[in-house]
């Protein structure tokens, strides 16, 4: 059999699916640390990225802060977290990809608030707003595009990262391909490429989802000129 | 991949250790130049593909879009997945990294060698056309090496990136300084040998990335004394 016939015949088995351990377990699984993740970089970068737009100051660290978790293996942080005080399990690995998290949505936090058209951060000021108020009431709401943006990007690369769980037992549908790979190709090269399939559909599914609601979230005039904005912002952090 | 325990009272778990480097030097070596060599071999044929890619896509407007597109979905796919789907065809084995990283390494170096092109000034390139250059002359005389600055980047970015990604490699048992990291969280979470590994990661990509930056400033005589 070739590994086709062997990922077909591993897919139509239901046990495959709902066995401890088995798909939907593993999906679970990813999801829930990948979602964790997420919403724990939310919380660290989107304050910090809207506050360094809205001083206008800090594009240095930003850029920095990208650089410096694109030369840091994933690997690495994976098996160097769990040895501090986070300990061996899920909060380190959940810590971890957080980490990877991080740099597209301060990224585009910082390029959404600096964006904003310098005339109507003035008029807000000249009506009298405080920075506080002319950060919430008109930087954040014309950032929004971007940060839905940024939450997009950083979504979809959890979701990636999130497989190498499985290199710290962590779980997740790296699991998959992990334990196909243990069983040899000869043996698991259907369960090798239907962990591969699981994956990457999932990060696709989660590409498109989020473009949805990136779509949702872009007031209708903004739409046209957002794709120039989009591929801006994806450069900003792949440095071009 | 062994560790010989220190005879002192207490041998601990501490970050680093010169014991461990001695101790395992050849062992860490070789895997360092395993390392390097996935990565040296795997952007110079990343380069080889990608810059040819740029520039069909800069002389045929309509197929930037699509070119740029593809190279982003193979971004997208996550490159566990990458070396689920080539592994079963490859087999186990150095092929395998390195068409995975070659993939990812793609649209970095596409996509800056593309801007890189387009930002050459239309008043250049039509100077270098009433001075008769045809097509291929023009490329390779004047809008290649004006080009240079945004190659190179993409070529520093994809060299940083591809020293993390060769890590994966471990899947398969093929990752380098990967081996090393992977083994000492094996080896009952031994510090000083994951500590060993990262770090020679990280040494390894900003060697290689000054290596870069170094040839870059060779290469452009001319952005000498000009800031950025």
């Amino acid at each position: 059999m070739n590994p086709v016939q062997q990922l077909v015949v591993w897919l139509n088995d239901p046990l495959n699916w709902t066995n401890p351990g088995g798909v939907l377990d593993r999906l679970g699984e990813h999801v829930s640390m990948s979602a964790a993740a997420v919403l724990l970089g939310c919380l660290v970068a989107w304050p910090l990225g809207l506050w360094l737009g809205h001083t206008g100051r800090g594009g240095g660290v930003v850029v920095l802060v990208s650089n410096l978790t694109l030369s840091v293996p994933t690997l690495a942080l994976l098996t160097i977290l769990p040895l501090t005080f986070l300990g061996f399990g899920r909060p380190a690995v959940v810590v971890a990809l957080a980490v990877f998290a991080v740099p597209p949505l301060l990224a585009n936090a910082y390029t959404g608030v600096r964006q904003v058209d310098p005339q109507t951060r003035e008029a807000a000021r000249g009506m009298g707003m405080t920075g506080a108020q002319v950060l919430r009431q008109v930087e954040l709401p014309l950032a929004v595009p971007y940060l839905a943006a940024g939450f997009r990007t950083a979504a979809v690369q959890v979701v990636a990262t999130a497989a190498l769980a499985t290199f710290v037992n962590g779980g997740g549908l790296g699991e998959i391909i992990r334990f196909g790979f243990g069983l040899s190709i000869a043996v698991g090269g259907g369960q090798i490429l239907a962990g591969g399939l699981l994956v990457a559909g999932l990060a696709v599914s989660v590409e498109l989802l989020f473009a949805y609601v990136e779509r949702l979230v872009t007031p209708r005039p903004l739409r046209r000129s957002r794709r120039g904005a989009g591929r801006r912002a994806a450069d900003a952090i792949t440095g071009s | 991949m062994s560790f010989r325990l220190s005879y002192r009272a207490d041998p601990g778990n501490p970050w680093f250790s010169w014991q461990y480097v001695r101790d395992n030097s050849d062992t860490v070596l070789a895997a360092l130049r395993d390392h390097t060599t996935l990565t040296v071999r795997a952007v110079l044929i990343a380069a080889l593909i990608a810059v040819p890619l740029a520039v069909v896509a800069y002389w045929f407007r309509p197929l930037t879009g699509p070119i740029l597109a593809l190279t982003g979905v193979l971004y997208t796919v996550p490159s566990l997945a990458l070396f689920a789907f080539i592994a079963p065809y490859l087999g186990i084995g150095v092929a395998t990294v390195l068409s995975v990283v070659v993939l990812y390494a793609l649209l970095v170096i596409v996509r800056n060698t593309v801007a890189g092109l387009n930002q050459v000034p239309a008043e250049v390139r039509e100077a270098a056309e009433g001075m008769g250059y045809g097509r291929w002359g023009r490329l390779l005389r004047v809008e290649l090496p004006l080009a240079l600055p945004g190659i190179l980047t993409g070529l520093r970015l994809a060299t940083v990136s591809t020293v993390a990604l060769v890590t994966v490699g471990v899947v398969i048992g093929r990752g380098g300084l990967g081996q090393v990291i992977f083994a000492g969280f094996q080896n009952n979470l031994y510090k000083a040998q994951i500590m060993t590994g990262t770090l020679l990661c990280v040494l390894l990509a900003l060697v290689l990335d000054l290596v870069l930056a170094g040839v870059g400033r060779l290469l452009t005589p001319w952005l000498r004394g000009r800031v950025g």
